[in-house]
């Protein structure tokens, strides 16, 4: 089990979906294929866009992930929280289906006694800090996200010192959405080094499309290529085969 | 902040509910909510006539992962600042079942208001207490993780500094659990968030800085390091302690045990140095005496109300040494 691999989409967005195919359902086909979509709203401080929050929530309810809407301020704080407790929950979620092969269907963790549940945890716990961890980034570059965008380079940096701080294995890549020509754009190929992300959002789209159904589209080829790859360790060969 | 969303348990219960236990059969009477955090909410409750404190969490398997740690502090030898675990068990109702744990209730005052009304002598006494208990857990393998004031209280009779959340305890060599912006290296840019001896000792560093700004500061600028350097020397209050500040924020201290040395020394140093300077104001006294001597009856009753100050502060500070000796002991 060491070399298990948590994969995760991360999308950092601030508003609705106005382009292309429906978020929600390509959440759904994401989770599908082993994935799992976290979603977090940034807000403007005293104006509350429901409609876009709630789209927040069914995204990632329909990716089986976690989703939280914030300020940018708490961004930082926000975006390491949410992916260190969906990797939990994916790793509990693959010891729930071991325990119900074991003692019956419906069976979770939670059904076990206090004591046995301890013993477990120590398990998921084990498994969090050791697996590998893919994480695709799909940050929305907006028009309205402009001034938000030093807030969430600076979380992005966050999240790879907590992860660095994990025993396990870490590879990011970052996606923006809308891009220049494209409705995607890469602005990170896998790497296990986020630094290298400094600068990547200079030059941002000012349209005010956001096509977030499209942008998970992307997110999902993209991985199942670096799935057909396999566990292939040497990036930079992976990274010219999937130039685009 | 809010929790993110995902499969969430019932976690709130009504003062004067009572509460059976699935699996252990304790009985609860739920008295008040005491607090609400991140994680879950906290009530005062009874179990027979013994007043507890009862956790229940939105997710169960953070209930399980906080009792795991709340179990490796009481195995620590030597550490008596943690809540004693009492119980862990569900609870059914017709919303579905709801994990909680149960330990021992810590009556007492929140930890920096209790600062702001005394003296820096208490601070200096509760970091001693503290980081002796630091050092035991660390090795024990162990590190705190999420060092705050709002997790420490300082209970009555006799006063002492106890630790009431232990959420962020994270197994050496670890990615750190849980953590608060203010109290995390990582936040500042002055290291990473594995568990390390360090990573606690800064956060006791900020403890103290926090002593002196009660209202928290952000980080401005790239240079964490020097904007918290600057902080330190800024605020005259933490003179005595700069060295010990600077010292944590920087890593320089290798464990637990060595911080605690030097807040001894500026514990004695600063007894010396005020009895030193009572001595002073006493020869001033004589002297002006002389100069003045018409008004000679005034200046005597002036001198005995002093008298009587110096011998106060005298028991004092003897009885804080005792503390002191008692506690290090």
């Amino acid at each position: 089990m060491s070399s298990a691999t948590i994969r995760q989409i991360l999308l950092i967005t601030d508003g609705c979906s106005n382009a292309g195919e429906d978020p929600v359902a390509m959440s759904s086909l994401a989770k599908e294929e082993g994935l799992t979509v976290n979603v977090i709203g940034i807000m403007d401080e005293g104006d509350e866009d429901e409609r876009g929050m709630s789209e927040v929530q069914d995204i990632a309810r329909a990716g089986g992930g976690m989703s939280d809407v914030v300020y940018a301020r708490q961004l930082s704080q926000t975006v390491q929280m949410v992916t260190k407790k969906a990797m939990t929950q994916t790793i509990q979620g693959v010891v729930n289906k071991e325990i119900s092969q074991i003692l019956g269907k419906n069976q979770a963790m939670e059904d076990l006694e206090p004591e046995k549940r301890e013993e477990l945890m120590e398990v998921v716990d084990d498994l969090g800090e050791t697996a590998s961890l893919d994480i695709l980034i799909l940050v929305d570059t907006s028009a309205s996200m402009k001034n938000k965008i030093p807030r969430v380079q600076e979380a992005l940096l966050d999240l790879s010192l907590s992860l660095r701080s994990r025993q396990g294995e870490n590879h990011y890549c970052l996606y923006s959405f809308p891009g220049k020509r494209k409705q995607v754009e890469k602005l990170l190929s896998w790497t296990p080094e986020m630094d290298s992300l400094k600068g990547s959002f200079k030059k941002l789209a000012s349209s005010g499309v956001t096509p977030t159904g499209p942008a998970i589209m992307e997110a999902l080829n993209v991985f199942s290529k670096r799935m057909k790859k396999g566990s292939s360790r040497d990036e930079r060969a992976y990274i010219e085969e999937s130039g685009m | 902040m809010r929790e993110p969303t995902s499969k969430n348990q019932v976690c709130s219960f009504r003062s004067g509910q009572r509460i059976t236990g699935r699996w252990h059969g304790n009985q609860y009477l739920i008295v008040r909510l005491l607090g609400e955090g991140a994680i879950g909410k906290v009530y005062l409750a009874k179990k027979g006539v013994q007043s507890v404190a009862i956790k229940v969490a939105r997710e169960s398997m953070s209930i399980s992962s906080e009792v795991r740690a709340l179990r490796q502090v009481s195995k620590v030898q030597g550490i008596s600042l943690g809540p004693f675990f009492i119980d862990m068990d569900d609870v059914s109702s017709s919303s579905g079942t709801t994990s909680f744990y149960v330990m021992e209730y810590i009556e007492g005052e929140p930890f920096l208001p209790f600062l702001k009304s005394r003296g820096n002598e208490w601070m200096a006494l509760f970091l001693v207490q503290l980081l002796g208990d630091l050092a035991n857990l660390h090795k024990a393998g162990w590190v705190f993780g999420d060092l705050k004031p709002e997790n420490l209280i300082v209970s009555h009779h006799p006063f002492s500094l106890r630790w009431i959340d232990v959420g962020g305890m994270t197994k050496l060599g670890r990615s750190i659990k849980e953590y608060t912006e203010f109290f995390d290296r990582g936040y500042w840019g002055i290291g990473d968030r594995k568990a390390e001896a360090s990573y606690d000792l800064f956060s006791v560093a900020m403890l103290m800085l926090n002593r002196g700004y009660f209202h928290r500061f952000e980080k401005t600028g790239l240079d964490g390091r020097k904007q918290l350097v600057a902080k330190v020397k800024q605020q005259p209050v933490l003179d005595p302690f700069s060295s010990i500040i600077c010292k944590g924020i920087e890593h320089r201290y290798d464990n637990a045990l060595e911080m605690k040395r030097d807040l001894l020394d500026v514990l004695q140093k600063e007894k010396k140095r005020s009895a030193l300077s009572r001595v002073k104001k006493k020869k001033l006294l004589k002297q002006s005496k002389k100069v003045h001597s018409p008004s000679n009856q005034v200046q005597t009753t002036k001198e005995k109300k002093y008298r009587g100050l110096y011998e106060t502060l005298i028991f004092a500070s003897f009885l804080l040494l005792l503390y002191i000796l008692y506690l290090v002991g």
